[in-house]
């Protein structure tokens, strides 16, 4: 249990000899932790007049805030969308193997299903917090039904529907229940989707735009309904055009509501978006983007065939395609690889890339005070990595949860 | 007095770096036994603080029984604002050693009744033995602490109004901006750091160089209070060249000729490493 009063009793830790990623610059300075949040050490210096319980080095290594992926559909041979007793299990599964990849939070996401899926699904996926068992849920992003036939990807086409008869209404017996939900991802152009961007809005529920075809106008409008976010920029929508930008043209619209930032999900794999369109969003919007995996079930698999429900998958690499085929399904990309190569392929700077897979979805949903952040007073979730940003070990409330080989004792 | 003359900056703060050290270790500090420092903030006293945690970072030097004075603070600036002395003294020396936060004492600027808090102070000092050796600067206007032109040369620890040269001196620190800055400040006294077994003025900077000709080579007056330390039996001055540019040559011929007396009182540097 984090804070409360017992907090001041827990032990206090020391991360000494390390660089703490904090005010969008790496700072030297050593990072303190108790019960769980990050301790202001000057603070317990005069005010409590204590000094730390244990101290661990860090052997020059840089301490990010963990990442936080908000579009995953599976991984391990697990999939968040396929509807059985235990659900549980698999969610645990990806939860804990994706410590490993520096990934501390994350939204297991469910692509376009029949509604009998959400009923039987959602209610076993609730928000959970993260620790030695795995990296925290915040939520569950729902990636449609309510989408656009003509850009639904890999979407079964069967189980789009529309919300225009009963709106919000329609919404919520589709999915059963809101409890667990945290992001739904839509297409704004559909009937009546005003009404129900607001009553999500209304409910905290972060409305994404994406499968869409529909125009900068459309997507405007959405936005200034509640919508804020945009679901795997350029993927599944209308290519940008000079004269409609369509939803990316969001990124550099003046139409947004003052004050209010847009962000937008970028698969920085390598493979689902080219480098230099990757640029391009970047350099237009940079405070925006977040870094997301998008990962399928054949995540972690390694290379060869593996059979993932219905389909024979052929992985190499970081590419995985339908089996005897070049046609990709899906990314397989963990979150430190997305955002190693986000780093070389924009040249931006490590903190930029270490606070879009941060920070930038923590604000997104709305948590920058506790998560994203090595702010006092945060949730202490972060993650070791050496100069290359390769994930040395992995913390959650101050625990180490995940520790590469090389470094155990 | 001793006038010890360094080259440049750096030099001056190592040599009063390793002063402040070996006078800690020759003391032999233990359990029963602390020694007592004053100390100063400011640009001046930034290198030495550099390189005592150096010597404490390689093992040389622990503060493990030292307890320390720190000379003032503003009064109604936030402890946790990043201009005030308590954030100076962590970020440029306590996060970095190992002293215990108990015998860090720096005066609360936003303290219900400052002048209790004053008297405290004076009591915290007498308590702990009185101060084996004071470190401390000097002023443009030749103050020391915030003992401003005028201060009584036998005042104690209470709350003082800045006078303009301090504010204007100050202004860097809040942005330029003379309406952020601080107009009253707790100060040890000039009394008070009299008091001390020991003391040591660091002054550098040719910015600096009236004020230390004020207080060295004219008489004692309270319009250059570290002038006061003229009657007192052990002090230092540890300058860099720049600081001597208004003093007679002869004075700065002659210190400089001492310098091998001086240069004993640093070398050999101690340790306190086993078989030191």
């Amino acid at each position: 249990m984090r804070g409360g009063q017992g907090a001041e009793r827990a032990p206090v830790l020391q991360f000494t000899n390390c660089r703490i990623l904090r005010g969008g610059m790496l700072l030297r300075e050593d990072l303190w932790v108790r019960g769980g949040r990050v301790l202001d050490p000057e603070k317990l210096f005069f005010e409590e007049r204590r000094v730390a319980d244990e101290q661990r080095d860090c052997g020059g290594c840089i301490l990010a805030p963990g990442f936080i992926d908000v579009q995953m559909n599976g991984g391990f041979g697990v999939d968040f969308s396929r509807a059985t007793e235990d659900v549980g299990s698999g969610v645990a599964l990806v939860a804990q193997r994706i410590l490993s990849h520096g990934v501390t939070s994350f939204c297991p996401t469910l692509v376009t299903s029949p509604p009998e899926v959400y009923h039987k699904v959602l209610p076993q996926i609730p928000v959970k917090s993260g620790g030695p068992h795995g990296a925290g849920v915040l939520g569950v992003h729902l990636e449609g039904p309510f989408i656009s036939p003509e850009k639904r990807g890999a979407h079964p086409e069967a189980h789009i529907r529309s919300f225009e008869v009963n709106a919000f209404h329609d919404l919520l017996a589709t999915y059963g229940s809101l409890d667990n939900v945290r992001i739904v991802t839509l297409a704004p152009e559909l009937g009546r989707s005003h009404e129900v961007i607001q009553a999500l809005t209304a409910q905290d529920i972060c409305v994404s735009l994406g499968h869409s075809v529909a125009h900068l106008q459309a997507a405007e409008e959405a936005v200034q309904s509640g919508a804020t976010f945009i679901t795997h920029l350029f993927n599944a929508m209308l290519p940008f055009h000079h004269r409609d930008p369509g939803i990316v043209g969001l990124l550099t619209s003046d139409r947004l509501p003052p004050g209010q930032c847009i962000f937008y999900g970028m698969i920085a794999d390598g493979i689902h978006t080219n480098p230099a369109a990757l640029r391009i969003a970047h350099r237009a919007h940079p405070q925006g983007l977040v870094l997301i995996t998008d990962a399928v079930p054949a995540l972690g698999l390694g290379n060869g065939r593996h059979t993932l429900g219905q389909m024979e998958v052929e992985v190499d690499g970081l590419m995985a395609c339908i089996a005897g085929t070049k046609t990709l399904c899906g990314s397989i990309a963990p979150m430190d690889v997305c955002v190693r190569h986000f780093l070389q392929a924009t040249g931006c700077s490590v903190e930029a890339a270490l606070e879009a897979a941060s920070l930038h979805p923590a604000q997104l949903l709305g948590l920058e005070k506790r998560k994203g952040t090595l702010d006092f007073g945060a949730d202490a979730d972060f993650v070791v990595l050496d100069d290359s940003l390769h994930v040395q070990a992995t913390y959650i409330s101050g625990e180490l949860v995940w520790q590469a080989e090389e470094a155990r004792p | 007095m001793r006038l010890v003359i360094l080259d440049n900056y750096d030099l001056a703060s190592e040599w009063a770096a390793k002063y402040i050290c070996n006078r800690i270790i020759q003391f032999k500090p233990g359990q029963n036994r602390y020694f007592t420092l004053g100390l100063p903030t400011g640009s001046t006293p930034l290198g030495c603080y550099r390189k005592l945690i150096e010597y404490h970072k390689s093992g040389d030097l622990s503060f493990k029984y030292v307890k320390t004075f720190n000379m003032d603070e503003y009064v109604g600036l936030p402890r946790n604002h990043p201009e005030s002395y308590h954030s100076y003294m962590w970020n440029n020396f306590f996060k970095h050693i190992d002293i215990d936060p108990n015998n860090a004492h720096i005066l609360d600027g936003n303290a219900a009744d400052l002048q209790a808090e004053c008297d405290a102070f004076e009591r915290k000092i007498e308590e702990a033995g009185g101060i084996d050796l004071f470190v401390g600067g000097i002023g443009p206007d030749g103050h020391i602490a915030f003992n401003e032109p005028g201060s009584s040369l036998v005042s104690r620890t209470r709350l003082k109004t800045l006078a303009m040269d301090t504010i204007l001196a100050n202004a860097k620190y809040f942005d330029g901006d003379l309406s952020k800055v601080p107009t009253m400040a707790l100060t040890v006294g000039v009394g008070t750091v009299m008091d001390a077994r020991e003391v040591m003025i660091l002054i550098t900077g040719a910015h600096k160089a009236f004020a230390l000709y004020k207080a060295i080579e004219e008489g004692v007056n309270h319009m250059w209070t570290v002038s006061a330390f003229q009657q007192h039996p052990r002090t230092i001055f540890v300058c860099d060249e720049d600081a001597t540019l208004e003093l007679r040559v002869k004075t700065v011929k002659y210190f400089k000729g001492l310098m091998h007396v001086h240069n004993k009182l640093v070398d050999p540097l101690y340790s306190m490493k086993e078989g030191n």
